[in-house]
Formats: C-alpha cells, sequence, structure tokens
C-alpha cells in the first residue's frame, strides 16, 4: 500500500509538474496579453518535432537549447505577421486565429514528418537512473523534467512580479495607449512577451516530446488539458497554473491506480445492483478507466462550486 | 418634499477595495420626486456611490434603501426592476442595434415581458409604441434606424439618456450627463433631463456647476468618500467648507 | 396598418425593408423552398451522388444555423457545439432501433428525439457552462465536448463503443406509403426538417428573447441595467441551439444509419465553427453559405487531396485576416454597389487580380503536395499530375518552378491591391450612402 501511494505520489507530481511546463507559458501569454493561445500546444508540439530532427543533427543538449530558440522565434513571426492584425477585432478573432493556426501547423507538421510517430526516444545522456524507489527507478530524464519545470515557474514568477518589463507589459494589458504614450513600444513588447511564450512551450516540447509520442496528434491529446488547467487555476494567475497541474497530475494518476467502480462501492454498503439496475453500465466504470475524463470532471467541478478559478484574478 | 418614506436612503455605506476606502460612511436621503445632485472633486467616489446604489458593486458595509426596501449587495437587474434606472459616464449602449432597438430592449420588463420567445417583438404593438414615444423624447426619430456605433458623442449620450428613461424608472441616476458636451448641446440636455424627472426622483452627479444651481432642489457635496454638506443651492454655494474643498480657502462672497 | 417605418433585419444585418404585404416580404422563403424542391431533379444533380452531397449540405447548414444562434446572435463562442449534435443523433437512433424492433412510430418523427436529445443536453450542460461568457465559455466548451467524447467510449451499451450504434431507416411504418430506402426521399425528408428549422431560428431571432440576445452579445453589462439577467438569455440560447443542433444530428444519424463517437467529437465541433465564420456571422444565411462551401469542400477535395485540411485551415486564417464578415458579408457588401456607375470595372479589377492570385495559389498547392506525397505516400513514388501538370518531387525543378510560381504570383497579386482598392472606393463613393457599422 504504501509502495503504491509513493510512487502513484511520485508519478503524479511529476506529470503534474509536466502539465504546468506545458502551462507555464501559456498563462504568460495570457496575462500579459489577454489572448487565449490555441496554438500554444501545437508550438509545443513544434519544439518536439524541432528538438527530434536538431538532435538527429547536432545532438540533444544543442536541440534543448536550439528548438526553443526556434520556437519563440516562430511565436514572435505568429505575433508580428499575424495576430497583430487581429487584435483590433477583439478577443474572439484573436481565440479564432489561433484556433486557425493550430489546425494548419498540425497539417504543416504532418506535411514534413508524416502521420505516424516519430522515433523521438529518451536521449542516452539522460536514461539513468537516478534513485530507486521500492525497487522501480528514477530516471534521470524525469529529473531534468522536474528541475526545468520548476525553473520556468520561478523565472515567470520574477519576470511578472518584479521586473520592470513584467510590469509595464502588465500595464499594457489593460492600458496600451496610455504605455504607448509613456514611450513604450507597445507593439514591440507584444511581440517579445508571444516569442518568450513560446520558446517555453518549445522547451516544454522538448523534453515532452520523448516522454509522450511526438506524432502529430499530439497537440489535441495535450491541448484541452492544458486549458483545463488555466480555467481550474484561475486566468492570469500563475500559481493558479502550478496547483491546478499538481492537483490534476496527482489525482488523475492515482485514479489509475484504482481498480474499483461506484458498483463495488454500492455492493460494500450492502444495495443490490444488477445488470438490470438503471445506469449499471455507468456504476460500473472502473475508476480507472474513468481516469482521463478527470481533468474534465474537475473543470465541470470548479465550474460549479467556483467559476473564477483556484486562484483567479481575472475576469474575463 | 413629501412625508413618505424617501425615494433613496444610504446609511454609514462604506467602500472598501483591499485596503483603499472609496466611500467611508455615507449617509443620505433623497425624497420622492426630489432632484438632487452630488458634486465633488475628482476621486471624491462620485461613481463607485452610483454604482452602488445601482448594484454593479456591493457595499463593504451599510443600508442602501430603495421605497424602503433594502437593496445593498442585489444584482443590478433586481434593483432596476423595483424602479430604479441610471445612465452612465462613459456611454454603454448597444453598439451593433439600431437606436430604436437599444431603447426597445429598454421597455420590455416594464410592459411585463419577461423571457418570452413565443411571439415576434415586431407584433407588440404597446412595445413599438413606447419605444417610439421614447424616441421622440430625447428627439432621435430621425435617427431610429442607425446602428448605435456610429452615432455622434452627442446623439450617444442622448441615447444613453433615452435607455436610462425608457422603462418608467421612478427613481433615475445620472451620471455626469454632460460631459464633454458643447454649451448648447448641454442646455439641451439639461432641457431633456428636466422634462424627463418631472414627477420621478432624480439624483444626479455632475461636475457643471450651472447645470446643477439649475436643476437641483438639494445638493450633496462628496469629498474623499464623505458627504461634508447637504443643503439648498444657495446655502451650499455660501458653505466654507464646501468652498475650502473646492477652492482651498473659503471665500467672502 | 403600414405605418411605412423601417424594420432593421435579423441579428443586427444593416439593411432594413418596409413593411410589405406577407407574401413579399416571405418571398426569400418560398424561393428557397422552391428552389430546394426543383434542386435534384436539375441536370447534373440527378445522380445519387449529388443528391448525397446536398442532404449532407442541408444537414451542415442546420447545425451551422443552430450554431450561429450562439455565435453571431448572443456572442457565444463555443468549441464543443457537436455534443449536442451528437447526442441528438444517438437519441435518434435509439428510438430508431425500437422502431425497427416494432414500435408504430413512422420515420419522419424520429428526428424530433434527435431535437428533444439535443435540448435536454443542452438545458443540462447550459445549466452550468452559461454562468460565463467570454474566453472562459469557450473553454468550459471545450472540456464538456472532450468530457462527452471520452464518456461515449466509457458507456458502451449506450453509445456503442467504438462502432457506435446502427439501426435501419427502412424497417419503419410507412407515412403515406414512402419508404425511406432512396437517398431522394431522404433529401427531402432533410429539406422539409431543414427549413421548418431555419424557419423556427429565424423567428426565434425576433422575439423578445431573441434580441436580448443580441444586446448580451453587444453589452451584457448594460442588459442587467434594463432588467434582465444575461446569464438567463444566455441559458435559453444555448438551449435552443441544443435543440436545433440535436434535430442536425438526428437527421444525420439517420442518413447514415450510423452514428458513433466521432458526432460529439473535436473536429466536428471545429468544422461547424469554421463553416459559421466563413459564411458570415453577421447574416441569418451566412452559416447555410458557409456549410455549403465547405460541405463541397470537404468531400469535393478531400477525394483529390490528404491536404484539405490544410487548405481549409488556411482558407479560415485568411477569412479572419481579410474577410472578418465571411462569405455572406463580402457578398452583402456588393449588393448596394450593383447599380452604382463603375461596377463593371470593379469586376475588372477583381478579374485582374485574381490572374496573379492563381498563379500564386497554383504554386502553393504544388508545394503542398509534394510535401505531403513525399512524407506520407512515399510508396506512391515521386511523380504526380497536379491541376493537369506533371510534376516530379525528386527533381529540383519542380520545386524552384512552384516557388517561383508562389512568389512571383504572389508579388504581382499585392500590387494589384491599390487599383482593386481605388476601384472599389470610387463605386462606393457613387453609390447611394448608407449607414455603415465601421469594419470590426
Amino acid at each position: 500500500m504504501l509502495e503504491l501511494v509513493t510512487t502513484s505520489l511520485l508519478n503524479g507530481i511529476v506529470y503534474g509538474l509536466l502539465l504546468f511546463m506545458l502551462t507555464s507559458g501559456l498563462t504568460l501569454i495570457f496575462s500579459m496579453m489577454g489572448v487565449l493561445n490555441f496554438a500554444h500546444a501545437s508550438v509545443f508540439m513544434l519544439g518536439a518535432y524541432l528538438s527530434f530532427q536538431l538532435a538527429r543533427w547536432v545532438g540533444f543538449w544543442p536541440a534543448l537549447a536550439l528548438a526553443p530558440i526556434a520556437c519563440g522565434l516562430i511565436g514572435a513571426a505568429i505575433e508580428r505577421y499575424g495576430l497583430r492584425h487581429v487584435h483590433k477585432s477583439g478577443h474572439v478573432a484573436e481565440i479564432l486565429f489561433t484556433f486557425g493556426l493550430a489546425y494548419v501547423i498540425e497539417e504543416l507538421v504532418t506535411m514534413i514528418w508524416g502521420r505516424n510517430a516519430v522515433a523521438n526516444g529518451v536521449p542516452a545522456a539522460i536514461d539513468f537512473p537516478l534513485f530507486s524507489v521500492f525497487g522501480s527507478t528514477f530516471p534521470a530524464y524525469k529529473g531534468l523534467m522536474m528541475a526545468i519545470s520548476i525553473a520556468m515557474f520561478v523565472f515567470l514568477y520574477l519576470a511578472l512580479k518584479r521586473t520592470r518589463l513584467g510590469l509595464v507589459i502588465q500595464a499594457a494589458l489593460t492600458h496600451p495607449q496610455m504605455v504607448s504614450a509613456l514611450g513604450h513600444d507597445v507593439p514591440a513588447i507584444f511581440v517579445l512577451v508571444f516569442a518568450i511564450g513560446s520558446a517555453l512551450a518549445g522547451l516544454a516540447g522538448v523534453i515532452g516530446g520523448f516522454m509522450l509520442l511526438t506524432q502529430p496528434t499530439l497537440a489535441h491529446a495535450v491541448g484541452p488539458i492544458v486549458f483545463v488547467v488555466v480555467v481550474v487555476g484561475g486566468l492570469g494567475s500563475l500559481a493558479g497554473a502550478l496547483i491546478a497541474s499538481m492537483l490534476i497530475g496527482i489525482v488523475q494518476t492515482f485514479a489509475v491506480a484504482v481498480d474499483y467502480s461506484l458498483l463495488d462501492l454500492f455492493r460494500a454498503l450492502g444495495l443490490t445492483i444488477t445488470r438490470a439496475t438503471p445506469l449499471y453500465e455507468l456504476w460500473s466504470i472502473k475508476v480507472a478507466t474513468a481516469a482521463p475524463i478527470v481533468p474534465y470532471l474537475l473543470l465541470v467541478l470548479m465550474l460549479i462550486v467556483r467559476p473564477r478559478g483556484l486562484l483567479g484574478t481575472r475576469d474575463v | 418634499m413629501t412625508m413618505s418614506a424617501p425615494a433613496l436612503e444610504l446609511r454609514a455605506v462604506e467602500k472598501r477595495f483591499g485596503a483603499t476606502s472609496i466611500l467611508r460612511g455615507v449617509s443620505l436621503s433623497v425624497g420622492v420626486g426630489e432632484r438632487h445632485a452630488v458634486i465633488g472633486p475628482n476621486g471624491a467616489g462620485k461613481s463607485t456611490l452610483f454604482n452602488l446604489v445601482s448594484g454593479r458593486l456591493a457595499p463593504t458595509s451599510g443600508s442602501i434603501r430603495l421605497h424602503g426596501t433594502e437593496i445593498a449587495g442585489a444584482p443590478p437587474y433586481a434593483i432596476n426592476r423595483r424602479g430604479l434606472s441610471r445612465s452612465f459616464q462613459v456611454t454603454n449602449i448597444f453598439p451593433r442595434l439600431s437606436v430604436f432597438e437599444n431603447i426597445r430592449c429598454a421597455v420590455l420588463w416594464s410592459l411585463g415581458y419577461r423571457y418570452s420567445f413565443l411571439r415576434p417583438i415586431d407584433g407588440l404593438g404597446d412595445v413599438r409604441e413606447k419605444a417610439e414615444r421614447t424616441l421622440e423624447r430625447i428627439r432621435m426619430t430621425a435617427r431610429r434606424d442607425t446602428p448605435a456605433g456610429v452615432l455622434t458623442y452627442a446623439e450617444q449620450r442622448a441615447l444613453e439618456i433615452g435607455v436610462t428613461i425608457a422603462g418608467d424608472a421612478n427613481v433615475l441616476l445620472l451620471d455626469e450627463p454632460t460631459a464633454g458636451m458643447s454649451r448648447a448641446e448641454a442646455d439641451a440636455a439639461v432641457d431633456l433631463i428636466r422634462t424627463v424627472s418631472d414627477g420621478r426622483t432624480l439624483v444626479i452627479v455632475e461636475h457643471d456647476m450651472s447645470v446643477v444651481f439649475d436643476l437641483a432642489d438639494r445638493i450633496s457635496v462628496l469629498v474623499y468618500g464623505e458627504i461634508i454638506a447637504t443643503d439648498t443651492p444657495a446655502r451650499i454655494r455660501a458653505n466654507a467648507a464646501v468652498q475650502t474643498a473646492y477652492l482651498g480657502t473659503a471665500c467672502h462672497a | 396598418m403600414t405605418r411605412g417605418g423601417a424594420e432593421v433585419a435579423v441579428a443586427g444585418a444593416m439593411p432594413h425593408r418596409e413593411r410589405a404585404p406577407a407574401l413579399r416580404r416571405h418571398a426569400a422563403w418560398w424561393l428557397a423552398a422552391l428552389a430546394l424542391l426543383a434542386l435534384p431533379y436539375l441536370p447534373g444533380l440527378a445522380s445519387d451522388f449529388a443528391r448525397s452531397l446536398l442532404t449532407q449540405m442541408g444537414i451542415a447548414a442546420v447545425f451551422a444555423l443552430s450554431y450561429n444562434v450562439l455565435f453571431g446572435q448572443t456572442g457565444l463562442l463555443s468549441f464543443g457545439h457537436a455534443v449536442y449534435f451528437g447526442l441528438g443523433g444517438y437519441a435518434a437512433l435509439h428510438l430508431l432501433r425500437f422502431i425497427n424492433q416494432g414500435l408504430p412510430v413512422p420515420l419522419p418523427f424520429v428526428p424530433i428525439a434527435g431535437a428533444l436529445g439535443g435540448l435536454l443536453f443542452g438545458i443540462l450542460f447550459g445549466a452550468v457552462t452559461t454562468r460565463r461568457a467570454g474566453t472562459i465559455f469557450a473553454l468550459i466548451s471545450l472540456g464538456v465536448g472532450e468530457l462527452v467524447y471520452a464518456a461515449t467510449f466509457m458507456l458502451p451499451g449506450l453509445f456503442g463503443g467504438e462502432e457506435g450504434i446502427t439501426a435501419s431507416r427502412t424497417r419503419a411504418p410507412l407515412l403515406l406509403g414512402i419508404d425511406f430506402g432512396s437517398q431522394l426521399s431522404m433529401y427531402y425528408l432533410v429539406v422539409a426538417w431543414g427549413l421548418l428549422a431555419a424557419v423556427l431560428m429565424y423567428a426565434f431571432a425576433r422575439t423578445p428573447v431573441g434580441r436580448l440576445c443580441n444586446a448580451v452579445r453587444d453589452n451584457p453589462e448594460r442588459v442587467e441595467f434594463v432588467g434582465y439577467d444575461p446569464q438567463r438569455i444566455r441559458f435559453i440560447a444555448f438551449a435552443v441551439a441544443g435543440l436545433f443542433a440535436g434535430l442536425a444530428g438526428g437527421l444525420s444519424a439517420i442518413n447514415y444509419e450510423i452514428v458513433s463517437a466521432d458526432a460529439v467529437g473535436a473536429q466536428r465541433s471545429g468544422t461547424v465553427l469554421v463553416m459559421t465564420y466563413i459564411g458570415g456571422a453577421r447574416h441569418f444565411a451566412g452559416p447555410v453559405l458557409g456549410a455549403i462551401t465547405i460541405t463541397w469542400l470537404q468531400i469535393g477535395l478531400s477525394g483529390y487531396t490528404t491536404a484539405w485540411l490544410l487548405y481549409l485551415g488556411l482558407f479560415f486564417i485568411a477569412v479572419i485576416l481579410f474577410v472578418p464578415g465571411g462569405l455572406a458579408g463580402l457578398l452583402l457588401m456588393h449588393v448596394p454597389l450593383v447599380k452604382a456607375p463603375g461596377f463593371v470595372r470593379l469586376l475588372g479589377t477583381y478579374a485582374l487580380a485574381t490572374v496573379p492570385a492563381v498563379i500564386a495559389t497554383a504554386g502553393l498547392v504544388v508545394l503542398i503536395e509534394m510535401s505531403y506525397r513525399l512524407a506520407t505516400q512515399p510508396e506512391l513514388g515521386t511523380r504526380m499530375r497536379l491541376l493537369g501538370i506533371p510534376v516530379d518531387a525528386s527533381t529540383a525543378a519542380s520545386w524552384t518552378g512552384a516557388l517561383a510560381a508562389l512568389i512571383l504570383g504572389f508579388v504581382v497579386f499585392r500590387a494589384t491591391w491599390p487599383t482593386v482598392a481605388a476601384a472599389f472606393e470610387r463605386v462606393q463613393a457613387a453609390s447611394p450612402s448608407r449607414s455603415r457599422l465601421p469594419p470590426s
């Protein structure tokens, strides 16, 4: 039992930090620009593919540095040449633009690398055991991922709250004309913010790429969960995103280990349930089978109980 | 003034945003049919006061009564249904709807239509008549089908007032209705306000002193979240504390 | 008694009409009905394939119209509208299964089950999800969509798992002697229900709640200050949208005689969004136009190329950037200009600009198709025939040729913009003035 709990907890924390890594750039872009970037998970996917390709040419460590930079440049281009023309049309148009972009990026990836998953395996350099717990080894790449995730949090927290640039950016979000009148180049700031957010997504992609399958459907597989984290954590809150990621990560990991269903609970309470009972199928779903929808159940729950999220600061 | 319950009564109303106190215990009583102006320097809390009374914000503490019924913290639509309507300092209309449609939305509830979707709205004669009457009162009949978003500033301000009065609320709160208007436009607006507030209770926030002294039965002066004086216009003008608040020193008139 | 007063058309559209006798006012509807009745007998459309395409377009049109009740009318952006389409489809097919087993209900009544299914879930999920508007609503709709999609795999008894559930539309009691086995009869079923749905949605938009939906879209805060709760209004719109989406889903389920998880999936939600937006969300008929166009592209293109999703995505982005009013907006923008002098000249400049645009597009298409071939179907070799031109993806000539066409075509196209813009402004200045919202 202790083994199960410890392993699940550890895996849950790993998964949660992976989710946070994915979400952090999105939270940045959203808090600073008010744009909900649907293409965020797509840039994450691009990071995975680019690091795969770059690693084949120059090795893993250079790829770890180059892929995020490439994604940052791509993000800058997206903002400069695309999104910039859409800001004036309002938030809905911005979301739709990034939505269309997500489609396009998924297809571009298919066009270049094909429809099947590419052989993006764990690089040998970080595939060694860090320590052992209850007989199963904890590999180094997971440790690296956790370190990068935590570093992202610290970086973003400081950038948003402590730097002058962060303050200027937050001001530009609600009062762009005033900030511009004060001499700051608001469009350039937006490009910078989008670039940093995209670079973070790309960095997450480098690691996430070999922890998950690198295939064109990757963005669509993780995208919705990222948005759930953002809503549950509360729009605009970095700490909220971290807590929500951990919550979802841990709960979902524990859920996978639970091989019981509500049916078992009813039976334990003495109720007789047979196949003839209405909604028998619903009661007999094992928690483990339902694990994939844990994030969405949490979303609905949060909506009913506390619509602005755990630590929400912005009202949209 | 009448002897019955005041139309609007505030008692010890406070509003804090975090550690910042905007209203520090405001008490005010407006009689039925009275025209009451609230004046004060910028940042005194006048708009916040309106937001509290109209339900846009909830007071941190204190009581707000409309015709004797407590409304503090109630949602705006509940307060509106009880007969209080407000206009906004920054025009707050429906830009993609026509002028006529803007007014039409505002008359629906007062005519008893709730969330009905079984009859076409164009077939509701009483709705059309009331909306057109309101249009005439604000003299916008000629611009009836213009989308509100392309109106001139003065026209939008007139529409703003139109939307506010359309539902026949008996307590009107007007937030700087003549802001940004020329002398001529402001005079026309004041005429309109005078006509539409006939028989109703009016609370108006204004910076334009000529409008205030022209229109108001009584004036309250709000400074740093507190009312320092409530009195007739003549006595307010002579009040030393008011003069100090506005001019820095008392005058000798 | 007609007052001669003008009335503003639905959903905030700009042109206004005077009140006219009922027949003339509803002329557009009668014409549409006649055209739809006659359509499957037109030369070229008399085949089963064409009629099937028309049927799908009709279903998509109802679905897109239901989406616009949320989007264009009430300002709610949903990424999970397929949930109500799909659940309506499941409801309809379950009823059809009972009918197959002997329940004496004729087929034409089955779509009602779809509508009720969509309504039920619209109410159920709407009660929770319409508490918020704007961006949060959009994300919630995405989450609910994923939730329902995953749930369909977890309840195989209800949803049939991966294969979905099936039923037969011919094993049902006959109504007026019609057996709905043929595609033609299916088409008319869709037309009948589709027209009814369109009329009802059009009527809904003109009710007090329908107008308040527009007000909520424009300024939900002010709605509160005129006595209405915007959340209630959004909820009603959501339920109505769910009802008609469920109807469309029911029709689709009957048409294909099968429904499975993809009916509630994210791709279908995305497609209806794209259809509505491209068609034009500001005009009632816009979504219909978008549904027709996108269905045609989907079915037509996917036979020729594996890259059609990319083309769709690029098309969508182009519309967002350059034609935010959609195709309907674009057409309606030109309607008042038709009689103005210089209109023919304007069309001439359009034709002029089209030439380099076509060349650039051709170059782009060749590049994309060659890339797709190399990446996804290498076993078919590198030689292809595109738009009538033989190309070989392994030769530099094909690549440089296509690239040159793209770049040169685009440069020339760009150069024509000032001419086109000038011609447009000239025509607009010469035509009778009309109040128009600034572009947004």
